[in-house]
């Protein structure tokens, strides 16, 4: 598995760590917060989820399939934050 | 037909001409009282003891595959009950118990073989580890021995004890651990099963669950509708995919975990043994493959497949432990899919959704626990009441804050 980092280019994915689903954000709620902290919908197919690029240092957001491991887009994590 | 001395005998004389198969293939009725999606090690095991212990009336199993497809017989074979906390501890034991009588049981070799499973350490905060989890399981009924540097080398003299980074510095021994033939366990359940008049049903895929005002009445799948007083599931790696059947969300994640297995040898390693400075455990089958394993590969996936870097990986540490295996070839290697969990511990328990029950979360250390799992997961859905020796082993503690993560490593199933 190779994945691009927009500043990198496309590396081994061993210079990578993964750091999991990046879809939960979190809430202000504490009634909120298992929700947030524990409970994944766990997708088959495309999943979006945080790379830690640690050549670079550079979080980012890689959309990839958990079936395939083909990966689709791929954004630095401050862009995803901005954006939303 | 039981297998024993008379029915060798009996087809020894008549040219193997009156075994019958190991288990029907019926086709599926319209209505069970209770329907367990899933034919792995755990779904049969149900089953098994639901038929044996509990009056529940009919049941099928329902797989999509065939019986021993799934992880059941992906695995590495490894049973052992050395677990340190409150929750796993009873539990692994009832399991190791159940194995040791397992073949009488259900009438079946699943060769279970008692070799011991040793721990190795090489730091001294590693051995206080050690000591702390043995005196643990010391304390509820469980064997362990702890075996200095010495002990070590001399029961298992083949290592490099003086790798300069890992030196070896002793063990957690556990003796009553070994290996059990894993193909064996699945068809050896299913064949117990159906004897007690379990239907089981292959290539049969659960595509979703017919819910009416938060009672589940049956399962849809690509044979039509089962209607079923009770629905049980035991999907192990798609489990959140059952889940999302009934609209719920679960505390799991699935990963992709490999394992490795060599040409075989003459006897080599006749105990199992795990390298504790990088992830690598090791036993050898009757056949002489050396069978061993790592790390998960770390990253969600529902491919049966994993990639190189944890190859690569396996096989350094591999090499660090045990130099003699430079010149052996690697024959096979494959993946299994697995639910992770975020304590890296189990849940066996009831569903909001009435008549629904769970039976999730094993992660890579699932096939150890395969009797004792469908023993208390057949009494919660005898009984709607957890058996005592997994009553922490709820979906609720997640929301409780009652988790029991081993590694202590937090809510991150990539590394538990
Ligand atoms: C490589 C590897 C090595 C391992 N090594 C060990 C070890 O040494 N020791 C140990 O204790 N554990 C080990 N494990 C873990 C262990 O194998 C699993 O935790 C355990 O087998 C899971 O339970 P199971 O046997 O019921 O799973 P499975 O055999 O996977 O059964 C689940 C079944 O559910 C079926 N299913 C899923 N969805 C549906 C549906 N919608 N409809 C119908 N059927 C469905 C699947 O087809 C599958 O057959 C290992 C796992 C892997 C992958
Ligand atoms: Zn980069």
């Amino acid at each position: 598995m190779r994945l691009p980092c927009p500043y990198c280019g496309e590396r081994d994915s061993r210079e990578f760590t993964y750091r999991g689903d990046a879809g939960p954000t979190r809430p202000e709620a504490d009634e909120a917060m298992a929700d947030y902290v524990y409970l994944r919908d766990n997708p088959l197919g495309w999943h979006k989820e945080y790379w830690l690029h640690t050549v670079c240092r550079t979080w980012l957001v890689v959309e990839r399939n958990t079936v395939t491991h083909a990966v689709g887009t791929v954004v630095p994590a401050r862009n995803q934050r901005a954006a939303s | 037909m039981r297998y024993s001395l008379a029915s060798l005998l009996l087809n020894a004389v008549s040219g193997q001409s009156r075994w019958s198969p190991a288990w029907r293939s019926p086709e599926p009725a319209g209505h069970y009282d209770v329907v367990i999606v899933g034919g792995g090690g755990h779904g049969l095991a149900t089953a098994h003891y639901l038929a044996k212990h509990h009056n529940v009336g009919r049941i099928a199993v329902i797989e999509k595959g065939y019986v021993g497809s799934g992880n059941v017989g992906r695995n590495t074979t490894i049973i052992r009950s050395n677990y340190l906390l409150p929750g796993n501890t009873a539990f692994y034991e009832l399991s190791l118990k159940l194995w040791e009588g397992l073949e009488q049981d259900i009438n079946f070799n699943a060769m279970v073989s008692q070799r011991g499973v040793l721990n190795l350490c090489h730091t001294d905060a590693q051995r206080d580890a050690y000591v702390r989890r043995g005196n643990a399981m010391r304390l509820n009924g469980v064997d362990a021995e702890l075996l200095d540097a010495d002990q070590v080398r001399a029961f298992v003299p083949f290592f490099n004890f003086d790798n300069a980074r890992f030196p070896v510095k002793g063990g957690l021994l556990q003796k009553r651990g070994g290996t059990v033939r894993h193909d064996a366990v699945a068809w050896g359940y299913a064949r117990a099963a159906d004897r007690r008049g379990v239907d089981i049903i292959q290539h049969c895929e659960v595509t979703g669950l017919r819910i009416d005002k938060g009672v589940v009445t049956g399962v849809e799948t690509t044979k039509g509708f089962i209607g079923a007083g009770k629905v049980a599931l035991a999907g192990a790696g798609h489990s959140s995919r059952l889940a999302a059947m009934a609209g719920m969300r679960l505390p799991i994640e699935s990963h992709v975990l490999q394992a490795f297995v060599s040409e075989a040898l003459k006897p080599m390693i006749d105990t199992v043994v795990t390298f504790g400075a990088g992830h690598f455990y090791v036993s050898q089958s009757d056949k002489g493959g050396l069978v061993f394993g790592g790390d998960i590969d770390g990253y969600n996936s529902y491919a049966q497949r994993g990639n190189l870097p944890v190859v690569e990986d396996v096989m350094e540490s591999a090499m660090a432990l045990w130099p003699a295996l430079g010149r052996v070839r690697l024959l096979r290697s494959w993946g299994g899919v697995m639910d992770m969990s975020m304590d890296g511990s189990p849940i066996i328990d009831k569903m909001p959704v009435e008549n629904l029950y769970l039976n999730a979360g094993w992660c890579y250390g699932g096939f150890k626990a395969t009797p004792g799992s469908g023993f208390c997961f057949a009494h919660l859905i005898a009984n709607d009441q957890p058996h005592p020796v997994a009553d922490r082993l709820l979906l609720d503690r997640f929301t409780r804050g009652a988790l029991i993560d081993e590694k202590g490593v937090g809510a991150q199933p990539n590394l538990h």
